[in-house]
């Protein structure tokens, strides 16, 4: 992958993001940003490419490895928090039916 | 391309479709569970998207799996924990504690691609390249650093383990975060120039700056801060996305980044503040505190629990106003008890949500959720606003800055400008509150000065417990 591309990949992705959430009720306002900042967990990915190339270097194996334990904190618990707040919204909503 | 790399592809581009939806999917109510769900199983298609790329390719080695499952159930098992214990009323510190932990992860990893050049990046390294990889190394450390202990910092603010220090409202302040800047920088760039012993000082450098930046806000600009915070730990995920080579990581750090940027600036609309006064501008009580002097009350009519159950039960409409107040007091059951009992009687009660109502937006919404309070109650500062000149009675829990008519009416005010719930409409308002002191601007509110206003003194939650004993004495909700 060329750096040039990458940088499109960065722009592109970056747009997305500012289309994606253009209206958003109040209301889901701490729950949109609790999934949002589960997503940013995404960095697992870099612990988990720095785990498979590390060949045997231990320090590389726990630098990686506490990484990836920071970030899948981040992404479970961002998730199970964001579905505990959604739960109380839809729960309402199935009652009123 | 051989098999391997297609299907990382196929399922890289899945993953990323799937990311936008799910974010789509957030910003409506009826879709936002689902789409939760659907982002996190995105997130762990990526993972067997790249699992079964190097299993494909280069193969992955028994130890790496080995270190790879310690780090994922120890992760996962104490995320899981935290996020099903934590208590709701706490959400703001908890997201604060997340983001922290995923700009770490961020910083670790180009803390090891640093100090460790991963085989493999090594060949065909000309100049451009290596001076690519120095460039995301280093704003991933530097972004990572920063969106690390500002957010710990953030957290132990909102949990109130940590106060506004004095020195921080001063001006030495922003000497001190300069001359940490500056220092970042120089790091910076000594090492893209290939020094890598500076490393540390950058990590040292962009760690002070994240704690000397987030240190000096107060209490209600955090949730700002925390969503700009939010902002930064996507930036970092797509600087880690440079430093591995990985197209995922970069559109999905990027759209967190532009996402947070969205969702800060709305969050600053709402309290008609800029952002560059919430990250320069330091506490507001302090500034206003000492600038306007805020002035006396003159006209403070207090009442007991039991005035306020008379005239309760005498309205037809009771719109209620909730605030950070009602979170502190952990009061939501309380109250819906009570609205519970006027429902019963036959009164229409409705709850008046400002959009900065608490310490996070939405942070009502879900307070009052966990409360049972049926989600169409909950109306919006836009649509509630004209209905106050027909409603009996208005109840003010904890709230304080939002209801304050100064923001309308007086151009001299720091408030002037925020939009308000326009609840001096009302024909009767009652404020319940602990006691005179400031909202968290630290201004006057002028609403607690006028004829209708009465003020019931207390703790939120002793407050409501009386007015339910007071409610029953009068037969309301007894059917």
């Amino acid at each position: 992958m060329s750096f040039i591309s990458l940088l499109w990949v960065l722009l592109l992705g970056s747009l997305l993001g500012l289309e994606l959430i253009g209206k958003v009720p109040p209301t889901l306002h701490t729950p949109l940003m609790s999934g949002a900042n589960a997503i940013s967990g995404i960095t697992m990915l870099a612990a988990l490419t720095l785990i498979v190339k590390a060949e045997g270097n231990v320090s590389l194996l726990i630098i990686g490895s506490v990484s990836l334990g920071f970030a899948l904190f981040n992404v479970v618990g961002g998730f199970f928090v964001t579905d505990r707040m959604l739960a109380m919204f839809s729960r309402k909503q199935s009652n009123k039916k | 391309m051989n098999l391997p790399v297609i299907i990382k592809f196929v399922i890289d581009l899945l993953a990323v479709l799937l990311l936008a939806l799910g974010i789509k999917g957030l910003s409506k109510v009826k879709s936002a569970r689902d789409a939760n769900r659907l982002a996190a199983f995105a997130m762990s298609l990526s993972v067997v998207g790249l699992l079964s790329y190097y299993l494909g390719t280069s193969g992955i080695a028994i130890q790496s799996w080995i270190w790879i499952i310690i780090g994922s159930i120890i992760g996962s098992l104490l995320g899981a924990i935290l996020a099903k214990k934590v208590p709701m009323t706490s959400m703001p510190e908890t997201v604060a504690l997340f983001n922290g932990c995923g700009g770490m992860s961020s910083l670790l990893v180009a803390l090891g691609v640093a100090i460790f050049p991963i085989s493999g990046g090594q060949e065909n390294f000309d100049f451009f390249k290596s001076l690519i990889n120095e460039v995301s190394i280093s704003v991933s450390i530097f972004v990572g650093a920063i969106t690390f202990t500002g957010s710990i910092v953030a957290m132990a603010k909102l949990q109130g383990w940590l106060s506004t220090p004095g020195w921080t409202q001063s001006k030495v302040r922003h000497f001190v975060n300069i001359v940490f800047a500056v220092a970042s920088l120089i790091a910076f760039f000594d090492l893209i120039k290939g020094n890598t012993s500076s490393i540390w000082l950058l990590v040292i450098v962009s760690s002070l700056l994240g704690i000397g930046v987030t240190l000096p806000i107060g209490g209600a600009d955090m949730p700002v801060v925390i969503s700009l915070l939010n902002s930064y730990s996507g930036i970092a995920a797509a600087a880690a996305g440079f430093v591995v080579d990985s197209q995922l990581l970069i559109v999905a750090g990027a759209m967190v980044g532009a996402a947070g940027l969205i969702l800060t600036q709305v969050m600053c609309k709402g309290m008609n503040r800029s952002l560059v006064s919430v990250l320069f501008g330091g506490s507001l009580s302090a500034q206003s505190t000492a600038s306007s002097g805020s002035g006396e009350y003159t006209n403070i009519t207090s009442c007991s629990v039991e005035e306020c159950a008379l005239t309760l039960e005498a309205a037809n409409k009771v719109i209620i106003v909730p605030g950070y107040g009602l979170a502190v007091a952990q009061a939501q059951h309380t109250l819906r008890e009570v609205t519970k009992k006027l429902e019963q009687n036959g009164i229409e009660v409705v709850y008046a949500i400002h959009p900065v109502a608490g310490r996070m937006p939405g942070h009502m919404n879900v307070l009052l959720a966990e409360a049972d309070v049926p989600y169409e109650q909950l109306k919006e500062m836009d649509v509630v606003n004209p209905d106050f000149p027909a409603t009996d009675v208005v109840l003010v829990l904890g709230a304080n800055d939002v209801v304050n008519p100064q923001a309308k009416n007086d151009s001299s005010s720091p408030l002037y400008g925020m939009p308000v719930l326009d609840v001096q409409e009302a024909r009767t308002v009652f404020v319940i509150k602990r006691g005179m002191s400031a909202g968290y601007s630290g201004i006057k509110n002028d609403l607690f000065d006028l004829p209708n206003t009465s003020m019931v003194f207390g703790d939120a939650k002793k407050v409501l417990n009386d007015l339910i004993g007071e409610l029953k004495d009068l037969g309301v909700g007894d059917k």
